[in-house]
């Protein structure tokens, strides 16, 4: 008798390990028949594990801090026992502000300064001759792209709310959008900017690994509740989730990989570009550029849920005014990631787990800045200061 | 009318739970002593056939003020037009993480909205999540108030669900007589045998195969398909 765990997702590269975990057999090693139930929107994800449709979801990683923090329209506990790797998000920008950041000088991908600054210009140029403010896409209001969007525009000179517009957009309507002329750039999961990318429509211009090398993205979330009443069913899913992510990590399983997402029940988009996204070669829509990093399921502790980003994260949200910093909304924020339930299910594998040192194990973001969870309320009244900066 | 009849300064009571909405005016002292007909309900549906079931359901039960918005992209300026009380969503819709910020930050929506009015009644919300419904709720509507709208668009979505199903049904059924009368005049031509016999062999190979009537006459089809010249 296996057990059964349904598990919610949205069709995005880093579904991988859940997907992985049920195509190659690890789930099954551990006694779990595991469903995946493919969303189309996050919200659906939060609402179908409220009402316990799903056992477990892959969650954008600020979800289950936004749930506890009370900022979720229908109320939950959600836990994070495990992060699903680093990286994978790409901003783009349509052709036409391509053409017009490529006049200033945007440069490749390892640079997001030089894109960034050639965004400034570009919207100073698009202002003097009265253009209204570009508008942008990102999948969610609590998401890592919100926030690497914003931290990258902020950096880069342009007041994320005052310079732009940012829009809501799921990641499967982003490529539609940008060819409509909806929006002039998004930033979202792989594979949906190769998408764009492959239609003509966009430019790929920055990645989340440049911005931020080695920083979190999406998480295993689950019910508070579910996680206490399954304490042994969630140590097996997390060890089958563990190893499906070291074979995900593996170069030699890639074209495999790909093949397996880009079936219908899964991404239903071509393996090709899935490919060239699990190996972080990106066609950019001016030639193809290889990115280190740009989506790591396992290496470097990628499924560690560390205290630190959940803090980071919450520092971004607080930034943009999605809440007030208090030290009890931190504490909740920072409790969301649950290190203790990935340790005692990993732990038993006799594999090098990190030490829960409060730091986030990072380096600095690419201006240069770096986080110190020890330092959050100067980190916050920094970023305060850095977003009125820009005039 | 709950909009333009009370300025912000009228309206009254904080509502320190959903400061997430950035919007801390609750609408509760108005909303009291109101007849039910006089909320204003706003249904954004996709499914114009299952819309306007939804529509008919809320006129019959007397609820006059009824809006629907098939296209999200010009939801923005609807909500702004009606100010609803309530607005009824299908969970299939991919745009609910973009309807959910704009509640949140627009300046469209004036009021607190909470999913579900009553947080306690788990087996209402389970039932509307089940139907593929939601229900967004301006803070301060008590749940008597509610309920009955989001009753009959569960029942009404069930009942469209329960329609397109034993639509699909029919559809299936008549494709799959049609494959099988295909089948069985491939057999009667390529073996010079009648129908019966065709009927009779497709069944035998179905059951010595384990597999059924149906898949058999589909890789015949197939098959003959491949054949022709």
């Amino acid at each position: 008798m296996r057990d059964q765990i349904t598990a919610g997702f949205l069709p995005l590269l880093d579904s991988a390990i859940l997907i992985t975990a049920k195509e190659r057999g690890f789930a099954e090693e551990e006694g779990i028949d595991l469903l995946l139930v493919k969303e189309t929107s996050w919200a659906n994800v939060r609402d179908r594990i409220a009402v316990g449709h799903f056992d477990v979801a892959h969650m954008l990683a600020p979800m289950p801090i936004a749930a506890n923090l009370g900022l979720s329209p229908i109320p939950m506990q959600l836990a994070a026992p495990m992060a699903l790797g680093f990286g994978g998000n790409a901003i783009s920008v349509s052709n036409a502000l391509w053409a017009a950041m490529a006049e200033f000088g945007a440069g490749g991908l390892d640079n997001p300064a030089a894109a960034g600054r050639a965004l400034r210009l570009a919207i100073g140029k698009r202002r003097a001759a009265g253009g209204s403010n570009l508008r942008f896409a990102v999948v969610h209001p609590h998401s890592g792209h919100n926030f690497e969007l914003r931290y990258w525009l902020a950096a880069s000179g342009i007041d994320p709310e005052r310079d732009v517009d940012i829009a809501i957009l799921p990641p499967p309507l982003m490529p539609d959008a940008i060819a409509a002329g909806r929006i002039d750039g998004f930033c979202v999961g792989e594979p949906w900017s190769s998408v764009a990318v492959a239609a003509g429509k966009a430019h790929i211009v920055a990645v989340k690994a440049a911005i931020w090398r080695q920083s979190p993205e999406k998480v295993l979330g689950v019910g508070a509740e579910w996680a206490e009443g399954h304490a042994d069913l969630l140590q097996r899913l997390l060890r089958a989730l563990y190893r499906s992510a070291v074979w995900c990590g593996l170069a030699k399983n890639r074209a495999a990989l790909a093949d397996m997402l880009a079936s219908d029940a899964y991404l239903a988009q071509p393996a090709r570009l899935i490919f060239g996204a699990l190996a972080g070669a990106l066609e950019t829509g001016h030639g193809v550029e290889t990115v280190s990093d740009f989506f790591v399921p396992a290496d470097g502790a990628a499924t560690f849920p560390r205290q630190a980003h959940a803090l980071w994260l919450y520092a971004q949200m607080v930034r943009w005014g999605q809440l007030d910093h208090s030290v009890a909304n931190a504490e909740k924020a920072r409790l969301s990631f649950r290190p203790d339930l990935y340790r005692s299910a990993i732990g038993p594998l006799g594999i090098s787990i990190p030490d829960e040192d409060g730091s986030t194990q990072a380096g600095p973001l690419f201006d240069g800045a770096e986080f110190d969870p020890a330092d959050l309320e100067g980190y916050i009244a920094r970023q305060r200061g850095a977003h009125n900066r820009s005039e | 009318m709950l909009n333009g009849s009370v300025s912000l300064s009228e309206r009254t009571g904080l509502v320190g739970t959903l400061d997430f909405l950035r919007c801390t005016i609750s609408v509760h002292a108005q909303n009291e002593g109101m007849s039910p007909s006089s909320l204003s309900v706003l249904v954004i549906d996709e499914n114009t056939v299952r819309a306007a079931i939804i529509e008919a359901g809320l006129r019959e039960a007397g609820y006059e003020r009824v809006t629907l918005v098939h296209d999200v992209s010009a939801v923005a300026r609807r909500i702004e037009e009606v100010a609803p009380d309530v607005i009824v969503i299908d969970l299939g819709n991919p745009n609910r993480d973009m309807l959910e910020s704009m509640f949140n930050l627009s300046r469209a929506v004036k009021r607190p909205i909470a999913m579900f009015v009553d947080r306690s009644d788990q087996a209402s919300i389970e039932a509307a999540i089940e139907a593929g419904v939601s229900a967004y709720v301006v803070d301060g509507l008590r749940q008597e108030r509610v309920k009955p709208i989001l009753d009959m668009a569960i029942s009404r979505f069930n009942a469209y669900s329960r329609m397109a199903r034993e639509l699909e049904e029919a559809r299936n059924a008549l494709e799959e007589r049609k494959l099988i009368e295909r089948a069985k005049g491939i057999l009667m031509r390529s073996k010079g045998i009648t129908e019966e016999e065709a009927y009779a062999l497709l069944r035998r190979t179905a059951m010595n195969q384990n597999r059924k009537i149906i898949e058999i006459a589909r890789s015949l089809a197939l098959a003959a398909g491949l054949l022709d010249p």
